[in-house]
């Protein structure tokens, strides 16, 4: 179930004096099962890339392939194609418009031609995996906290049982607590059924935790694309462009230029602490 | 009696169903007494819906108390009389960067206020390229805010605010719609604000970067003041800041990890620096 | 991106026109307007071109780029000159199977489409020249006699020109909206007329909450910067006429008194 970017350009207001040269020949292959953060800050052209995914844009030139086939190929079924590569929009909450939050999550597989039934044991099977308990599936999605909203409107693309969730930026405007349960959330979703998730964000902190290949995109072009720890080693580069890596890279460099024996290139906090402890311990 | 003062303020409002019946009441601000001294950067933190946002909207004016009071320098918020100097002196900046400029050109959105409190025209321009300024966006004057990042946008709000020449400052989320760079030009502008101009400064926020600097903390939880103190106080306290949906930086909970497992550092570690230098002294104690 | 549509938008440069009081320009292009039905012979239009052409040259916006910002409009211009065409009855011309080509027709549709494309071409020069926020300042002050009335010129005004500001914010968010939608599976194209319309039903709920919550917003925002509508109110770009006005009234005036004396008497 593997997407292919070949060559993808994307130029818009080409046809003015302000045409913007998106996305600069991107070549990315994204295999099935990875869990894989989309990092760059706005502008770099990390939106319009997820866009292209499920072909809700076209690349100027170049083409992209979805288990083999052109998606811009003249008969291909574009809307087979969206269930199968979901898309969470940033603020996914400003889409919701039914009256109930079980209605608002039967659309997308409503639209999928499916029978009732088993559009309704989807929105039910989706509203679970997002966590969202059953006194909430017949009230208004207007009446729910933020946070709540959000799982409703992921819930809503999971319903369509994608085989590769892209979410664009899910934590944005979250408190840090709302932001650490929805990303637990996709994890404990990616561990149990092996989809792959391509996260979007400008938070490398954020990412590092759970993803494990990084793709840094400026300017339109893919920046790196490697194991978190060996992007981090970028670190010098990556603030050139705006970016930061995580405190942690920041603290275990500094130590090591103090001339404490511990390794760089940590990620999270946990191995942080365990390098620091075994440095420490060995001193003893 | 400082500049913003709240005595046993409570706020609360009435929850209705689809009917228009009371479905029951709801307190988002239960009891909170504040002080802020003139010229302090005050911080309140809080999750969402921990009754922040609703506090900020009383200082200026646009809530108004179910019990107790609210002065802004001397001035009770309820007094009629004394509404348009409340929200002249207590300047408010607000969350969703596109919703709160109201013209199509940068200086003239600044000039919106000082226009709606009748400064002379000459002055207003004055007023007006001095904000600007202050936010560092002058030479984006004549730009559409459409045309802006979402740093920039807020930044030309904040001049909006300062072009009225308030007392103090009440951000109200300012960056929680912001990428990472956008957060790093507000709280800088907002820094060069207190720092400079003297400006009160109570900034509203769930980022606990963005207050390292201040004097002062509060955190709320469900409408109360929960904690408050030093940055360093409040950052001591790992275990109940996760508590009340909170986090602390990187720096501080590896800081606060390594404590726990033994190792001698002091409490509430706030930056690299301060974490490599205990830890250098720790390894130097054990040799 | 639907934030660079350019249809009559205001194009920044440096020109006479643009500096004009933005009162003349709306006078000027009432007063042109209402010339182009006044005049009804060839010499009035011959007239009213070199008035349009003396502006546009004035302007310094390329011919290109107002042109091009117009093409939706053709489509109208077009239908409306082949009504005229083919549905005016008198003296036939040309008669091919049942269509029929009059005198009258081709005289109607030349002087439609003249009429149209002058009217066009000669208020989005107005829209070109004079920025959205200085045109509502023109209006509110050219109407302020209406308040005698009780009509409230100056919310009128401002009503505008907030409505200017949150078009593109809207339109970008329907974009958005709509792909949501689109990637949940919508489909706002195929169907008959009936299933379309409800198809419009996921797009324009979130887009009426969202354009309320930024209502209440703004609201919000401009009580807090003391907004408290026109009274007391100062200007930070108030509208005074310099000399330039004066002439540009000058030659309106000269303009319009020929184009009446055409038209009553050619």
């Amino acid at each position: 179930m593997s997407i292919i970017l070949d060559h993808v350009n994307y130029i818009y207001g080409s046809d003015t004096s302000l045409a913007v040269h998106a996305l600069k020949d991107i070549n990315l292959l994204i295999p099935d099962g990875q869990f894989i953060g989309l990092i760059g800050h706005t502008g770099s052209g990390k939106s319009t890339l997820v866009q292209h995914l499920n072909g809700l844009i076209k690349p100027s030139s170049g083409s992209i392939y979805f288990n083999g086939e052109d998606i811009h190929a003249q008969d291909y079924d574009k809307k087979k194609l969206r269930s199968k590569v979901g898309l969470v929009f940033q603020y996914p909450e400003h889409q919701l418009f039914e009256i109930d939050v079980f209605s608002d999550v039967c659309f997308g597989p409503k639209n999928l031609g499916l029978s009732r039934q088993e559009t309704e044991l989807r929105a039910y099977a989706a509203l679970k995996q997002v966590g969202l308990e059953d006194d909430y599936f017949y009230q208004s999605p207007f009446d729910l906290s933020g946070g709540q909203k959000r799982r409703v409107a992921i819930a809503g693309v999971l319903a369509m049982k994608p085989e590769i969730l892209v979410l664009d930026e899910p934590t944005a405007g979250l408190d840090p607590k709302g932001r650490d349960e929805i990303l637990d959330q996709i994890a404990k979703l990616k561990e149990e059924t092996g989809i792959t998730v391509i996260l979007v964000s400008h938070s490398m902190e954020d990412v590092a935790k759970y993803v494990e290949r990084i793709i840094v995109m400026n300017q339109g072009s893919v920046m790196f694309d490697d194991m978190p720890r060996e992007v981090f080693k970028h670190y010098k580069e990556l603030e050139e462009v705006g970016l930061a890596a995580p405190q942690v890279t920041y603290i275990m460099q500094a130590l090591s230029k103090k001339g404490m024996p511990v390794r760089t290139d940590v990620t999270t906090i946990a191995e942080a602490k365990e390098e620091i402890l075994r440095v420490l311990g060995s001193g003893r | 009696m400082g500049i913003i003062k709240t005595d046993r303020l409570v706020f609360e409002y009435i929850r209705r169903d689809e009917e228009g019946n009371v479905e029951g009441i709801t307190r988002a601000v239960d009891e909170v007494d504040l002080d802020v001294q003139k010229g302090e950067f005050v911080a309140i933190l809080g999750h969402n819906g921990s009754g922040k946002s609703t506090l900020a909207k009383h200082i200026n004016a646009i809530l108004y108390p179910t019990e107790g009071s609210v002065w802004v320098d001397g001035m009770d918020t309820r007094e009629d009389k004394d509404l348009w100097n409340i929200r002249q002196e207590a300047g408010m900046v607000f969350q969703n960067p596109d919703n709160q400029i109201i013209g199509q050109v940068v200086e003239e959105d600044v000039g919106f206020g000082p226009e709606n409190m009748g400064v002379p025209t000459d002055e207003i321009w004055e007023r007006v390229e001095e904000s600007l300024k202050a936010v560092g966006m002058y030479q984006y004057r004549k730009f559409s805010p459409n045309k802006l990042s979402g740093g920039q946008k807020q930044r030309v709000s904040i001049a909006g605010v300062i072009a009225m020449h308030p007392k103090c400052i009440i951000l109200d989320e300012p960056t929680a719609m912001l990428d990472p760079n956008g957060r790093r030009e507000v709280v800088r502008a907002v820094r060069a604000l207190n720092d400079v101009e003297g400006i009160t400064v109570l900034l509203i926020t769930h980022y606990m970067e963005e207050i390292i600097h201040a004097d002062k903390v509060f955190v709320m939880d469900k409408g109360k003041v929960a904690m408050q103190g030093t940055p360093r106080e409040i950052f001591s306290q790992v275990e109940k800041l996760k508590q009340l949906r909170l986090d602390v930086p990187q720096v501080t909970l590896l800081a606060h990890e390594l404590k726990k497992s033994g190792v001698d550092l002091p409490a509430g570690i706030l930056t690299v620096e301060e974490l490599t230098q205990a830890l250098e002294h720790a390894q130097k104690h054990k040799h | 991106m639907l934030r660079d549509i350019t249809l009559g938008q205001y194009y920044q440069t440096d020109s006479v026109i643009h500096k004009l009081d933005p009162r003349v320009k709306l006078i000027a292009t009432i007063c042109f307007i209402i010339s182009l039905f006044v005049v009804k012979s060839w010499v009035g239009y011959a007239i009213a071109a070199i008035f349009l052409a003396v502006s546009i040259k004035l302007s310094k916006v390329p011919f290109k780029y107002m042109i091009k910002g117009m093409r939706a409009i053709v489509f109208i211009l077009l239908i409306t000159v082949v009504f005229n065409l083919f549905l005016t009855p008198g003296e036939v011309l040309v008669s091919v199977w049942k269509i029929r080509i009059t005198k009258e027709g081709l005289q109607t549709a030349v002087t439609m489409a003249v009429r149209l494309s002058f009217l066009i071409v000669g208020s989005s020069i107005m829209t070109l020249t004079t920025t959205p926020n200085s045109l509502t300042d023109a209006m509110e002050k050219l109407m302020k006699p209406l308040k005698v009335f009780k009509v409230p010129v100056h919310e009128v005004a401002m009503m505008m020109s907030i409505a200017l500001r949150f078009i593109p914010i809207l339109l970008e968010e329907t974009d958005k909206i709509m792909k949501a939608q689109i990637a949940r599976g919508a489909d706002f194209e195929s169907g008959n007329l009936i299933k379309k319309a409800k198809a419009m039903v996921p797009l324009l709920v979130p887009l009426f909450i969202s354009a309320f919550r930024r209502a209440n917003d703004l609201a919000m925002a401009m009580e807090a910067r003391c907004y408290r509508g026109g009274e007391h109110r100062t200007k930070m770009k108030p509208l005074k006429y310099a000399g330039r006005d004066r002439i540009a009234y000058g030659v309106l005036a000269a303009y319009f008194a020929v184009c009446i004396v055409i038209g009553i008497y050619l």
